[in-house]
């Protein structure tokens, strides 16, 4: 994103203004302010957004008696640490953040690369079939990946990779998203004659990918990275397929674990999806500004 | 196969051959000459390297696009057509259409299918809705905006799963918090697990919990795109606030309101961690009676529970096909409106 202060906005650090391309310079809100019916309404919003959240660890600093009882506990018990710990290691969580850590950062760094290199490809590049195969990535993002889970899941069966965690890894390292995104992005970022002046200083392909593309593409790369992330954290329905909860569970396979009963106690299971929830959070809190900028470039025309 | 709701880019990826093509015909200098480059390919088209540069670029994508999205794509129609099963996947006997024969046989193949529409509409609409009207709030000059907006994308970072749990309490029928806050109420528990009807409005609660405000920054950047001076005249008209809204905003809309009805309709196909966690022990059957269980979680309890593998790629197929049902329904309406408002 990168603060652009384009001049006739007062720039407030704070605000993450979607820099869409075609935002108008000063307009970027409507003008009326905001009445008091507005905060009610978005005090609501945000009471109903964050109490799943909050009664979360609620429910994990209290014992699974209490949770059972009428009415249902609202305010903070003193069995946190223990639940936590029940659910690190009889839920193996702690394993499985682990895993998930991994797994999300391998995704994450992958996909930027590859979308990196592609997007500039495609965006910056003439050369044959580049519509054809432009258009083939547009396709699958239509296709619903249930279409392709039982073959790979033949693949990785035969691969000998059930449980393992490549076989969550490489099937994700392909975003048509990405390329997309990086796509757009560069399309502006990269003017013709920067390329032009690397050619006339004789850069080969990978000089100028080194010292000219990618500085330009960081600010993309940076958020492109974090919706992997949070993309690959989540992700749901192939790592249950392909993991188990006793080999090498990512958080997810193991909170499905916790809610097929594998430890009773609801409160540690609650523990457990606090514990699944809370990395996620932070970097919320950290790059929030990023990642919302990132969702909404994702949608308007660039 | 991350998860789907990755925003995709705009909804009209560029055609072939324009824009981007436009912009990278320029290997010319700024005087307009060509460039020369003593020798280097004078007529070179591209401005990097050498002519295979651009495929060397995309290999990489390619490679795993054609390992692990075009190669199951294609070979799930093979699968399909043979009994293939989990506890020896090396082996598939050729069955024909059997697969195909034995699901529209199976009431809960149409059970499911039923249910994931039903869903479907009742998570995607109220989602929409939702997002709409705090998209409109937040298009205002407001304190703390950015905080709000990292408010609305806190239930997106929130897994399935974690959602799912969280929810299946709040749900519970003797001791949940729904229950309670009925009873306070002075109305009637609800068997939220059990319900037909209550336990499909339970599960897409989630999803409308966990979508909604992610849907809204979308149509925020969008509705940042509406030039303010249509605001203006309009108020210079006399329009109301909500004619404003009506006939300035929602038009300008449209695009984002297409793009996220489509991603929505797509995510809800698919459906699956919500129901497999809500009924908790229920696992894959979707409640005691598979009366929230979809197509996604009819598929895998077909395939790694029932251990059918090539029956769960005929699932899939279907699941495909009522996509493009459904899509070529939406293209008909939209045609028929059209000429409708033609004929007015």
């Amino acid at each position: 994103m990168g603060d652009a202060r384009r001049p006739g906005r007062a720039v407030r650090g704070r605000t993450a203004a979607a820099r869409g391309p075609r935002t108008r310079g000063a307009g970027l809100v409507r003008t009326e302010r905001a009445g008091w019916g507005t905060y009610a309404l978005l005090a609501v919003f945000t009471a109903v957004s964050l109490f799943p959240l909050v009664w979360t660890a609620v429910a994990a600093s209290r014992t699974s008696t209490r949770l059972a009882a009428t009415p249902p506990p609202f305010r903070f018990g003193r069995n946190l640490p223990r639940n936590l710990e029940l659910a690190w290691t009889d839920a193996r969580l702690g394993e499985a953040l682990v895993n998930t850590a991994l797994v999300a950062g391998a995704v994450s760094a992958g996909t930027v690369l590859f979308s990196t290199l592609a997007g500039f490809a495609f965006a910056k590049l003439r050369f044959r079939f580049r519509g054809t195969l432009l258009l083939l990535v547009a396709g699958t993002m239509l296709i619903p990946p249930q279409l392709g889970v039982v073959p790979l899941y033949l693949v990785i069966a035969r691969l000998r990779w059930t449980d393992e965690l490549q076989a969550v890894v490489l099937p994700s390292l392909v975003s048509a998203f990405g390329v997309f995104f990086m796509l757009q992005h560069l399309r502006r970022a990269l003017p013709a004659e920067v390329l032009e002046a690397a050619r006339m200083d004789g850069a080969g392909t990978l000089r100028t990918v080194w010292h000219v593309v990618l500085p330009a593409a960081r600010p993309a790369m940076a958020v492109l990275g974090m919706l992997s992330f949070v993309a690959a954290w989540n992700d749901f329905f192939w790592p249950v397929l392909a993991l188990t909860q006793t080999g090498n569970p990512t958080v997810q396979v193991a909170l499905t674990g916790l809610g097929r009963g594998t430890v009773p106690d609801q409160s540690v299971v609650m523990a457990g999806a606090l514990l699944g929830t809370l990395p996620l959070l932070v970097v919320l809190a950290l790059f929030g500004r990023h990642i919302v900028g990132g969702v909404m470039r994702g949608a308007v025309k660039g | 196969m991350t998860e789907t709701r990755t925003p995709t880019g705009p909804a009209d990826p560029p055609a072939p051959g324009t824009g981007a093509g436009l912009r990278a015909r320029d290997t010319r200098d700024v005087t307009g000459r060509r460039a020369d480059l003593g020798g280097r390919g004078a007529a070179r088209r591209t401005p990097v390297g050498s002519r295979g540069a651009p495929y060397a670029l995309v290999a990489p994508f390619f490679l795993f696009f054609g390992a692990f999205g075009v190669f199951p794509l294609v070979a799930t129609a093979w699968t399909s057509l043979h009994r293939v099963e989990l506890t020896a996947p090396a082996e598939a006997e050729w069955v024909g259409l059997h697969n195909y024969a034995r699901l529209l046989d199976d009431a809960f193949f149409w059970n499911a299918l039923v249910n994931t529409v039903v869903i479907g509409v009742l998570s995607t609409v109220p989602q929409l809705l939702l997002a709409l009207g705090v998209a409109h709030l937040l298009d205002v000059r407001l304190r703390g905006r950015g905080l709000f907006r990292v408010v609305a994308l806190a239930p997106y970072a929130t897994s399935v799963a974690a959602a799912t749990l969280v929810f299946a309490l709040f749900y519970g029928r003797d001791n949940g918090m729904a229950n309670w806050a009925l009873g306070v109420a002075g109305l009637a528990p609800v068997d939220w697990q059990n319900g037909p009807w209550a336990s499909k409005l339970a599960v897409s609660s989630i999803v409308v919990w966990r979508w909604t405000g992610y849907n809204a920054l979308i149509y925020l950047a969008a509705m940042q795109t509406v030039p303010r001076e249509l605001y203006e005249a309009a108020a210079l008209d006399g329009a109301s606030r909500w004619r404003q809204f009506l006939h300035v905003t929602l038009p300008g809309l449209r695009p984002a309101i297409l793009f996220t009805a489509l991603v929505s309709t797509i995510g809800a196909t698919q459906l699956f961690g919500e129901p497999l966690l809500f009924g908790s022990g229920a696992g894959a059957s979707g409640g005691a009676d598979h009366q929230f269980q979809t197509l996604g979680l009819y598929l895998y309890e077909q395939g790694w529970v029932n251990l059918h593998l090539g029956r769960a790629a005929a699932i899939a197929w279907a699941m495909l096909v009522v996509l493009v049902v459904l899509f070529g329904a939406v293209q008909l309406l939209r045609g028929v409106l059209a000429r409708g408002e033609r004929a007015s």
